[in-house]
């Protein structure tokens, strides 16, 4: 199949998708569901490495801006923007789409493979509405604060790096995580995040929904999701941020 | 009352059903056998709606199929009870919420009535007190009957089982087939069943379909694979010994 079939088809996916829920209770007990098993259960992880990849931006930045022309100030300047605008709404979401993804095709492609999709076809659900719906609402929702958690145990985990290794002052890197706020540049992550978000969502979808085969073909699904997720979101980043800063 | 009429249905250059007539009567197990590819699963998931014919009509107590509205699809899809070939219970769903689901997602009901249906089914399917188990936590035979359960909860007109017999014990196979036959006895449902198992030919089938290459090759009852001719039939269901030697012997007891 050619990739403008795979693009139509995933269109239509997203026409099936984007019904009113034939049971609104049905749907938002799958919402909430969802939002544990997509959004909840992934904390843990961006905590971790949100906190530690602050921490090396920050030590990385003193490191490299090492002149007596240079205020220290910059160093917590230069961590905030790079965790704002990349690494918690970019780097965070293509953990997401590995982690994130696999899940979603494993357990849709599962669910063809097992014919129970079939099963929710006959029985007159749309099962495209019914899987598929509450695992972009979930992520549209909690993405957004999954990634401000990210921003703030960043910018954190750079002022502990700095305090623990006596690279830079935490005075210095406080001023400069307050020098020059501009509000839109949240918007902007924001913005990414929430496109992120869906290409997590339905990505994965499509590859688990179309899956034919065996517990082979699902596996080989998982990856392709995964691998193409993470192509979408760097496609994705560089377009918006040429449409949003420049 | 099912009526198939012409139906042909391909996928690409491959042709898999070519042009099957025939009918399916209420209050009755309906069989359909066949070797591997002749087109029996094909033919079952067009008459359930998962493929569109490409020509040909499938009718359902004088509705045909293809010609339904939205309103009307949705109902039809409600007179539908299925049991899969791997029973195709949702993993993430206890017993009493895979039987439940259709309950919760087309009904109105209060929870005490859908939990007072469920355990009805359950009980109808002789599978008490395994409610709260998941379909992992069951056996083989336990799954089609919880399959069974879920399928009959919304009283349906039309019942269909793919291979409801596979990978069963004989012995469970047998329960399985007993209690389908008395579902449809009891509630005078349309039952159509897929099967390779010749043992439910012989017990429970009161019509058989035999598809060869995606035609009818032959139809008849129980008793009427017996005496039948047809060489194909009689290649494909005496090539085992066993029933090979009960032809005889019913051949021998009827001279």
């Amino acid at each position: 199949m050619n990739y403008l079939e795979h693009i139509g088809k995933y269109f239509m996916m997203l026409g099936q998708v984007f019904k009113k829920p034939q049971k609104s209770r049905i749907f938002y007990e799958s919402l909430l569901k969802e939002i544990e098993e997509l959004g909840l259960k992934s904390l843990g992880i961006i905590m971790f490495i949100s906190f530690f990849i602050g921490g090396v931006i920050a030590m990385q930045t003193a490191l490299n801006l090492e002149s007596p022309f240079i205020p220290d100030s910059l160093i917590g300047f230069a961590a905030k923007r790079s965790i704002i605008l990349e690494f918690a709404p970019t780097f965070c979401s293509i953990i997401l789409a590995g982690k994130v993804g696999s899940y979603i095709t494993s357990s849709i492609g599962t669910m063809r493979v097992t014919e129970q999709i079939d099963a929710l076809e006959v029985m007159g659900v749309n099962s495209l509405n019914y899987l598929v719906l509450p695992k972009i609402i979930s992520t549209l929702f909690f993405y957004p604060f999954l990634i401000t958690l990210a921003m703030g145990l960043g910018i954190f985990g750079g002022w502990l790096a700095g305090v623990l290794t006596g690279l830079f002052s935490g005075i210095d890197y406080i001023e400069g995580v307050q020098m020059e706020f501009k509000p839109f540049l949240i918007i902007y992550a924001m913005i990414k995040t929430l496109v992120f978000a869906f290409l997590i969502a339905t990505v994965p979808s499509y590859h688990g929904y179309y899956v034919k085969g065996g517990s082979i073909a699902v596996g080989k699904a998982s990856t392709q999701a995964v691998v193409w997720t993470t192509i979408l979101i760097v496609i994705a980043n560089y377009f918006l941020t040429q449409m949003l800063l420049t | 009352m099912i009526e198939v009429k012409d139906l042909h249905k391909g996928f690409g250059n491959v042709k898999v059903l070519k042009g099957i007539t025939t009918s399916f009567q209420p209050g009755k197990t309906s069989l359909i056998i066949g070797q591997s590819g002749s087109g029996k699963t094909v033919f079952l998931k067009s008459l359930i709606g998962l493929h569109t014919p490409e020509s040909g009509t499938i009718s359902f107590d004088g509705r045909v199929n293809t010609q339904f509205t939205k309103l009307e699809k949705r109902q039809w899809r409600q007179e539908i009870g299925m049991v899969f070939q791997g029973s195709a219970l949702f993993d993430s769903q206890n017993v009493q919420d895979n039987v439940m689901f259709p309950l919760k997602m087309f009904t109105n009901q209060s929870k005490t009535e859908m939990l007072d249906r469920v355990n009805f089914a359950l009980d109808r399917v002789n599978l008490k007190n395994s409610n709260k188990k998941l379909p992992a936590e069951l056996s083989g035979g336990m799954q089609k009957r919880v399959a069974i359960a879920r399928a009959i909860v919304m009283n349906p007109k039309y019942l269909f089982c793919d291979e409801p017999n596979s990978g069963l014990d004989p012995q469970t196979a047998i329960v399985i087939d007993n209690l389908i036959k008395e579902i449809t006895d009891e509630y005078n449902i349309t039952t159509v069943i897929n099967t390779h198992d010749m043992n439910s030919v012989m017990e429970i089938g009161e019509k058989i379909l035999f598809l060869k290459n995606g035609k009818k090759a032959w139809e008849g009852s129980s008793n009427e694979i017996f005496k039948t001719d047809n060489e194909a039939v009689v290649d494909f269901v005496y090539s085992s010994n066993l029933f090979k030697k009960v032809r005889e012997a019913y051949l021998n007891e009827k001279k």
